[in-house]
């Protein structure tokens, strides 16, 4: 199971990429993909939507399951990821790369220390 | 469960192939290889492979095999001629569902019941419990393993490992035969709604695995995949076959979960019978039914409500899912039977979306 090390993690099985600007991208990692299975649909919240640490910020949704997305971060939507809309798959294929979700302006940089690191999430899973 | 898991035969082929295992039924079994939207496609369109040997087997013997298996479960096994198969299922005195089944006539007083593996143990006693008849009854569950077969090129395949004439074989029959060199019962059936063959061995006896192995070589031109249980959920629920646990469990009966086909009063008294019957000329108050979606990504899932006009809660989805042939959300549910009568619409809850559905009947596919 990939898990990047320039990327942090959280136990709900996100990633999120954190950039010197103070933005961030953020996804669902390789192993959640794989529970997930093939995946139909993602559903994300909008441009310009705040959320804090651990508040959702979309759906995702699986042939056999459906599974909520949690922010790994306050922050403040600024991209989504427009691509899966038509190829929901490229999550399935390409978890930390064409998979990725959205991305956001770090609103509470603080919080970074709470992130699992590659080692951290690997040992959970 | 503390108890550990069990591995079918299969186990380190599953493995080999790129299962993701998952425990299932106190075994270890496959939910998937390639992807179930793959594994799904190919049962539909070509062949797929599943290893589903946590189903549970009981052998029924005697002069006395009949008279138990007419009091226990709820169709007429006295119809039941030998080298066919009967589906059925074993209610409770109230009619509540212990386990839906299949028999097999194997000789004239033997009987096999294939049961759901989640269920052995507890459809293991229920039987001795009901045996006050005396029938020989043997647990054969641990020794049989069972390969299903499934898709329009099953038999096509199927015929490359055996002797057996298996196209003459008819839907819900069987016969004794041998495929890659490995004595089997072949029985047309299965739970897919296509063509199909479930193969028992035992595997006591004999190396099974080279069956398995056999089947992926000579699967190959055939487009065959390894399928998962996933696959084995998003076929079943395009054909409205029901699961035990979800459209069937203790607190539902066959009269409201469309098995009033195999519900025989005619036959005489069995267990459930007398409550069964009163429930009928009652009539039920919900009834499982199937529904579409027709709105883009909304999918139902089980214990989804189902809501009137003015959200009162009339139903509960008992499967759902996205259907890979039709690529829309498909679900069954249990329904309020005076709202399905009303006409009204429908709405689904997902999470905080109402979506309407439309009541269609089942099969989907």
């Amino acid at each position: 199971m990939k898990t990047p090390k320039h990327l942090f993690y959280t136990k709900d099985h996100e990633w999120i990429n954190i950039h010197d600007d103070g933005t961030a991208t953020i996804g669902i990692t390789d192993f959640a993909q794989g529970e997930l299975g093939d995946i139909v649909f993602v559903e994300l919240n909008e441009i310009g939507d705040l959320f804090e640490k651990e508040e959702t910020f979309g759906t995702v949704e699986a042939v056999k399951t459906v599974s909520d997305l949690y922010a790994p971060i306050d922050g403040e939507i600024i991209k989504i990821n427009k691509a899966l809309e038509d190829e929901p798959e490229l999550i399935n294929d390409d978890p930390y790369g064409q998979g990725w979700m959205i991305k956001i302006t770090i609103l509470n940089p603080d919080q970074q220390s709470e992130l699992l690191d590659s080692k951290a999430y690997q040992a959970l899973i | 469960m503390s108890d550990r898991l069990k591995r079918t035969p299969f186990y380190s082929q599953h493995l080999e192939a790129g299962a993701k295992m998952v425990p299932f039924a106190g075994f270890e079994m496959p939910i998937q290889y390639h992807g179930i939207k793959v594994e799904h496609r190919a049962v539909r369109g070509n062949v797929g492979l599943f290893d589903v040997s946590h189903m549970g087997e009981f052998l029924v013997r005697g002069p006395k095999a009949l008279e138990l298996l007419q009091w226990v479960t709820v169709n007429d096994v006295s119809i039941l001629t030998i080298g066919k198969a009967q589906y059925s299922c074993m209610c409770y005195e109230d009619g509540g569902i212990v386990d839906d089944l299949i028999i097999y006539r194997l000789a004239s007083e033997e009987y096999m019941m294939v049961v759901n593996g989640a269920n052995i143990d507890k459809d293991w006693d229920w039987l001795l419990s009901q045996n006050t008849m005396g029938a020989e009854l043997e647990n054969v569950s641990d020794d049989y393993v069972l390969l299903a077969l499934q898709g329009p090129k099953s038999a096509e395949l199927l015929s490359e490992l055996t002797d057996t004439d298996i196209e003459q074989i008819p839907f819900y029959a069987f016969e004794h035969g041998k495929v890659s060199e490995v004595p089997s019962l072949i029985s047309a059936t299965g739970y897919t709604g296509e063509k199909g063959f479930e193969l028992y061995f035992n595997r006591a006896n004999y190396d099974v695995q080279k069956v398995f192995e056999a089947f992926i070589v000579k699967g190959a031109t055939y487009g065959l995949e390894l399928c998962g249980l996933g696959a084995r959920d998003t076929l079943r629920l395009e054909k409205g076959y029901a699961l035990y646990g979800n459209e069937i469990t203790e607190k539902t009966h066959p009269l409201q979960a469309r098995l009033g086909w195999i519900t025989k009063f005619s036959k005489g008294l069995f267990v459930g019978s007398q409550a069964l019957a009163k429930i009928k000329e009652k009539g039920v108050e919900k009834k499982l039914v199937g529904f579409v979606i027709d709105q883009e990504k909304a999918i139902p899932r089980k214990d989804y409500d189902l809501l009137d006009a003015q959200f009162n809660i009339i139903g509960k989805v008992t499967s759902g899912g996205m259907s890979i042939s039709l690529e829309k959300g498909i679900g069954m549910a249990y329904l309020q039977t005076d709202a399905l009568a009303s006409n009204e619409p429908i709405v689904i809850q997902i999470r905080n979306k109402e979506v309407p559905i439309m009541v269609t009947s089942l099969p989907f596919l």
